[in-house]
């Protein structure tokens, strides 16, 4: 609100300046283009990300209790660097990017690689492999809980055949070791698809006489590969990896309706934890904490943005 | 450093053409071809099975058989007692249609009031030079950056004590509570701020000397000439917000306003666990994603590539 009415002043002053009418006219027209949308992202983003960062220095309740909420300075922050949950959760998450990251950007490459080819049914396949994408991730979750169950499911079943009996069967979710990694190998089938159409919108953007010019040289495929393809998909690569790493630390759906963090808090993640220390245990100043640190650590999203920006703006001029 | 890499590369070459100059031609690249079919009818089976597997099982109404047949091949053979009877029970059983008319109901709210407002002001920002022009850009880029994760908590709390047109006192578990918080989507803003720069400038320019309005050169103009990326962003909304599961998990308490994805946490949350009717429920929604995707599968696939691009 604040920021709406210091705004309205600006337009008004300068309206009373030497500007043609048409301008002027123009201004409050742009504000009129501006501020539905401006109103909505103060309401609904700034004014909350502000009150997470007061609630994570007070000991604010979900619901208010006979005490009233007090100013505890960092105690919220200094408690959750000593809490052994969240230690977990920070391990998790980050256990789930060193697997997750690599392997899903590595397996997109290669899909990507594999589609990029002039062969017949190519769209049929891309349609195929990009399926698991728009399932949601609730109904994912519940069906591959199915297939990881523990006596008959299916992974247990498929184990036991392609071993000859001797792997398995396993009890994937209910055992510690076990359920991350399970949950790792759901996210990677469904997220890898999305990552592949990225790198096929990179390979179509090389241009084709880079491959002209090195066949000419007399390199093959590999060298090709090597020299030219790796090199040109450089920045994909790198939004790639980071969209991957930013989606290792919003783990959380999957983990809510799987395993709930357990067994032993072996899938508890950073959200996880954060929604529930809200919602079950009501502590909603030391949520918050945790909502800030993990904005902390999904900072590193701010890279390509501004490198974005900055290519929109050279385009601009 | 370069010239060292040029050399191994050139002995690499020589020696890869002598290994394999004796094959013919032809046949090594039906081999490749093979491979590759091969190579991609695997990959292709590993992305359907869980798919394949859920909607066989939601066929078979005995539900000793599908746990018994969950162990073995059977699984993706429809077999047995075959019938729809699950769906019939999920029907039956739980508010499905409810379900579903409240996720539709919310993502097209999210999806039509989001077009307009981000494309307005992405608008304004690519076209009229106003003061504050520069910073709301800057502003919204660092938008961009926060995730919805981190505000979902105090997000909450407000929402708790907002008034509504009814007199009801909290949004609370309703449809606005779904809806309003998404239309406002500084990445929506971005994509179409991006467009509408490479739009040429003597068109509208043109239209603007003729004395028509702003609004009308953009509803006239503008939006015909940009009709991909509305697509792209309305695209990208939707399947953003039709699988949304933790912030309906936070804001409803009972099944009128529940979106789909929490209702079947509800479903799967039941004991005893019907996994036929878990299977059932399931496979509608992943159908009718797959239909509404098969539809426009041209459109997705583009959405993601220029939303990834850029985002």
């Amino acid at each position: 609100m604040n920021l709406r009415l210091r705004l309205r002043t600006t337009t008004s002053t300068i309206a009373t300046s030497k500007i043609p009418h048409w301008y002027r006219k123009e201004r409050y027209t742009s504000w009129a283009f501006a501020v539905p949308a401006l109103i909505l992202l103060l309401i609904f983003l700034i004014i909350p990300f502000l009150l997470a960062i007061y609630f994570s220095l007070t000991d604010q309740r979900l619901v208010p209790g006979p005490l009233t909420t007090i100013f505890v300075g960092l105690r919220n922050y200094t408690r959750l660097l000593a809490d052994d949950t969240f230690r977990r959760a920070l391990l998790n998450n980050s256990f789930f990017g060193v697997i997750v990251v690599p392997v899903e950007t590595g397996l997109a490459l290669g899909l990507a690689l594999l589609l990029n080819q002039k062969m017949r049914g190519i769209a049929l396949f891309r349609t195929i492999y990009f399926s698991p994408v728009v399932t949601p991730l609730a109904v994912i979750a519940v069906v591959w809980s199915f297939l990881y169950n523990p006596g008959q499911g299916l992974i247990n079943a498929f184990l036991k055949t392609f071993s000859f009996g001797y792997l398995g069967p396993y009890s994937w979710l209910d055992d510690a070791r076990l359920a991350l990694p399970a949950i790792m190998f759901l996210s990677i089938w469904q997220g890898v698809g999305f990552y592949m159409i990225i790198y096929l919108a990179g390979l179509q953007n090389i241009s084709e006489s880079l491959y002209e010019a090195a066949r000419v040289d007399g390199a093959g495929r590999w060298h090709q590969l090597r020299y030219i393809t790796l090199p040109q998909l450089r920045n994909t690569t790198f939004f790639v990896m980071i969209a991957t790493t930013v989606q290792a630390f919003k783990l959380y759906t999957q983990v809510e309706i799987m395993t709930q963090g357990g067994p032993d808090n072996s899938t508890v993640t950073v959200v996880w934890y954060m929604v529930n220390q809200s919602i079950r245990h009501l502590r909603v100043g030391y949520a918050s904490a945790v909502a800030v640190l993990f904005f902390l650590i999904v900072l590193i999203r701010l890279i390509p943005v501004l490198r974005y920006v900055v290519a929109a703006e050279k385009r601009e001029v | 450093m370069a010239l060292t890499t040029r050399k191994v590369r050139g002995s690499a070459l020589t020696r890869e053409k002598a290994t394999h100059a004796p094959l013919p031609s032809t046949s090594r690249r039906y081999i490749w071809l093979a491979l590759n079919y091969l190579l991609m009818i695997l990959l292709a089976i590993f992305f359907l099975f869980p798919i394949v597997f859920m909607i066989i099982s939601s066929l078979k109404a005995n539900e000793d058989q599908l746990l018994q047949d969950v162990s073995t091949v059977k699984a993706f053979i429809p077999y047995g007692d075959l019938s729809l009877q699950n769906y019939n029970d999920v029907f039956q059983r739980f508010p499905f249609g409810l379900y579903l008319f409240n996720s539709l109901v919310i993502v097209t709210c999210i999806v039509t009031l989001g077009l307009l407002v981000n494309s307005l002001i992405a608008y304004a920002l690519a076209r009229m030079p106003f003061p504050g022009r520069k910073l709301i850009l800057i502003a919204i880029v660092v938008l961009v950056v926060i995730p919805f994760e981190s505000v979902a908590v105090p997000l909450l709390l407000l929402v708790n004590q907002f008034p509504w047109l009814n007199g009801a006192t909290t949004w609370i578990d309703s449809y606005q509570v779904q809806i309003i918080p998404f239309i406002a989507d500084a990445f929506s803003i971005f994509l179409f701020y991006q467009f509408f720069l490479d739009i040429p400038k003597n068109i509208e320019e043109a239209a603007f000397v003729d004395g028509a309005s702003r609004l009308r050169i953009y509803w006239q103009l503008v939006v015909p000439l940009s009709r991909s990326v509305f697509i792209t962003v309305a695209i990208w909304q939707f399947l953003t917000h039709i699988g949304d599961f933790l912030w309906p998990l936070l804001v409803t308490r009972s099944d009128t306003y529940r979106p789909l994805m929490v209702g079947m946490r509800v479903l799967f949350a039941q004991s005893p666990l019907h996994w036929g009717d878990v299977m059932a429920f399931a496979s509608m929604i992943t159908i009718f994603m797959l239909v509404v995707f098969l539809l426009f599968h041209r459109w997705f696939l583009r959405s993601v590539a220029s939303a990834g691009i850029t985002g």
